[in-house]
């Protein structure tokens, strides 16, 4: 009997520690002591800055002609030189098709050629990075992004979502949107399209994310309810999981709502919220009559990104690691230049202007 | 005599089942001749029934039954009628109540809420036909009614989280969904939404007297468990003729605490404290989102929320840069 009792005892506590993480830990104070605001991190993790790819030879540094002057059909990077074209059309070979390499968007026969659409979506994706390079230091500071911080050696980055399927009628199968252990909903069952109210970029259907009152007593100005409220809390547990980090990272838990109580890196993430649209708005989704339909979501958009792209569970993609350096391609106008000569017989005009691909 | 002290009765008696006090006139039969169970009588009376059912049992348990019924296949039917997709997601899935669109109307699709204003019409239904038969059976047996009135401050308590305060908010979507996760991701959505619940005093009131309720619980049982070789819980004789047990246990709690309570008063205490926690809270509740729409702000104006050093962070969308 107390053997058995015993054997119980053990693998009752076996199975409730198996469910801990049991490797030391590192607790770092971000508030006020008193607040419960730190954070607390494996000292050793699976995942480190190593994992960036080097450079695929030596940065280029010298003066030549500009890669326009050199190439037909170069839109974004027509202003570097050849040898920083050559050099950056090598990382990014590298980071987004390193088994297809260049084919993946070119036609080898003719290199200036848009009739892959994948080279159409590279130059789109080309203007995000420098626009997220250049005009939004305020989220990516000096840091910057390349290709690799979200595509990590896959064409299509891990971690996207697409708008949801309208709700079905009646209760068979109906889940009402929620109550699905997915990671858009850090496996709760809040609801799982949250990203598609707040992040789509389009102002028309982007709900604002505040939720609480202004003012002590009930008024006008703020009549979501109780029910509102749950996707903007799975949103924020989005935003958590997508950062490996708790609420306290940026809110102290006393009161969410006041920004003088709030760490710097709420305003940061508030920058990262609006770049989100941003991308999405003016960089992904006009791309739905480039991208083929094993590209999109059920509705027929694009796959879009959201904080999960780029950070991967980090509260700095890659630990912080300053790769973009080493890519002065990337930091450009976000201007796309109508090519000068024709890119095919058959385009007689470049496609391309500064706002609609297509 | 180390027979009390253990979590489980050691002595389980046995003969013929005891039947009880003549019922008054009018009463229907009880149902059963009463018979032991050994597992029962180790956490409790080994003896299983005769139950009194009455009308009002028969009742609440059809209505139960009913509302447990909606809920269940509801849940079931979310996940296409799968037994194994509805064990796996049981934790997850839940019965909405109406969205706001539909506002406090009884009359709403089925699908969109209507199984939910049934489910809670029938479990409401159940919970206070329950309430009656606690009532009128403590009458039947000449006894008070604390126990249907500390159970009236928990339906009080029901019903302000699914009909009062919906009712006065004009909004079923204030409601708390049927489900187990769905339920406590309300409970945290309602927090963030109100501005932080911590600082309604009602929840706070409601809080000391849940964790009191405990506390006193403890001390009682451990002091009649305690007192237990000396006939301690025979606790009614000891009310009416105090004997060694009791003399001890108030002893006790003199010497230690400087204070004891006495036999009768110790359940004074601990039924408010119990009948407090629910009702207090309740108000609480109800007062969320009709009175205060931001308790944080209340109890900054109130002077009891701590400041804390500014950080100096500054809201992004006041600085002209939204139209980034």
């Amino acid at each position: 009997m107390k053997r058995t009792l015993a054997i119980a005892a053990m693998a009752t506590a076996a199975l409730t520690l198996a469910g801990c993480e049991l490797g030391p830990k590192q607790s770092v104070q971000n508030g006020h002591r008193g607040t419960g605001m730190d954070t607390i991190k494996l000292k050793k993790v699976a995942m480190a800055k190593d994992d960036v790819p080097a450079p695929p030879y030596d940065m280029p540094t010298g003066d030549g002609p500009k890669a326009a002057t050199v190439y037909q059909n170069v839109q974004v990077l027509g202003d570097v030189t050849e040898e920083q074209f050559t050099y950056t059309m090598a990382a990014i070979t590298n980071w987004i098709a390193p088994e297809q390499g260049c084919n993946y968007c070119h036609n080898p026969e003719n290199m200036a050629s848009d009739e892959i659409y994948t080279k159409v979506v590279a130059r789109k994706m080309l203007q995000m990075t420098r626009n997220i390079n250049t005009n939004w230091n305020k989220h990516v500071g000096t840091t910057g992004v390349t290709c690799w911080t979200c595509h990590r050696g896959q064409a299509v980055p891990a971690n996207y979502w697409a708008l949801p399927e309208p709700g079905k009628k009646g209760v068979i199968g109906n889940l009402h949107g929620q109550n699905s252990p997915v990671a858009a909903s850090a496996y709760s069952s809040l609801p799982t399209a949250s990203l598609a109210m707040y992040l789509t970029g389009d102002p028309k259907t982007d709900k604002s994310i505040r939720v609480v009152s202004k003012g002590i007593h009930p008024s006008s100005a703020n009549t979501l309810t109780t029910m509102q409220t749950e996707p903007q809390y799975a949103l924020m547990m989005h935003l958590s999981t997508s950062l490996g980090v708790n609420c306290t990272f940026c809110h102290n838990a006393q009161a969410f709502q006041p920004w003088n109580i709030s760490t710097p890196q709420r305003a940061t993430a508030w920058y990262g919220l609006r770049m989100v649209r941003d991308v999405n708005g003016q960089y992904i989704s006009p791309l739905a009559d480039t991208f083929p339909a094993h590209r999109k979501g059920p509705m027929g958009d694009p796959f879009k990104v959201s904080c999960a792209t780029c950070h991967q569970g980090k509260n700095k993609p890659m630990d912080g690691y300053k790769m973009a350096k080493d890519y002065p391609a990337l930091w450009g106008s976000p201007v796309a230049v109508p090519a000068a000569a024709p890119a095919a017989p058959e385009q007689p005009a470049a496609p391309a202007v500064t706002t609609a691909t297509h | 005599m180390a027979t009390y002290q253990n979590i489980f009765t050691q002595v389980q008696l046995r003969g013929e089942p005891e039947a009880g006090i003549a019922l008054p006139p009018g009463s229907e039969p009880r149902i059963g001749k009463g018979t032991f169970n050994h597992l029962m009588g180790i956490i409790g009376h080994a003896q299983i029934g005769p139950v009194y059912l009455g009308w009002t049992g028969v009742f609440s348990l059809i209505f139960g039954f009913f509302a447990i019924e909606i809920i269940g296949l509801n849940m079931l039917a979310s996940v296409n009628w799968d037994p194994i997709q509805f064990v796996r997601m049981l934790p997850w899935l839940s019965l909405e109540p109406p969205g706001p669109q539909y506002g406090f109307s009884p009359f709403v699709p089925l699908a969109e809420g209507g199984w939910w204003i049934l489910a809670g019409f029938f479990l409401t239904a159940s919970i206070l036909l329950w309430w009656v038969r606690t009532y009128t059976r403590a009458r039947a047996l000449g006894m008070g009614t604390h126990v249907a009135w500390a159970f009236a401050s928990a339906i009080w308590l029901y019903l302000v989280l699914g009909f009062i305060r919906p009712m006065f908010m004009g909004s079923w979507s204030e409601a708390v969904p049927f489900g187990i996760f769905p339920h406590l991701d309300w409970t945290a959505a309602f927090s963030i939404r109100y501005g932080n619940l911590f600082y309604n005093p009602f929840h706070a009131f409601s809080i000391a007297f849940l964790y009191g309720s405990t506390l006193l619980f403890a001390m009682h049982g451990a002091t009649i468990l305690a007192v237990g070789r000396y006939g301690g819980e025979r606790e009614i004789e000891q009310i009416t003729d105090r004997g060694t047990a009791s003399e001890r246990a108030a002893l006790f709690w003199r010497w230690t605490m400087g204070f004891n309570a006495t036999m009768e008063s110790i359940h004074r205490w601990a039924w408010w404290f119990a009948v407090l926690t629910t009702l207090t809270g309740g108000i609480g509740i109800l007062l969320t989102g009709t009175v205060v729409d931001n308790w944080y702000l209340w109890a900054q104006q109130h002077g009891y929320a701590s400041l804390y050093p500014d950080t100096g962070v500054i809201d992004p969308a006041t600085q002209g840069s939204s139209a980034q």
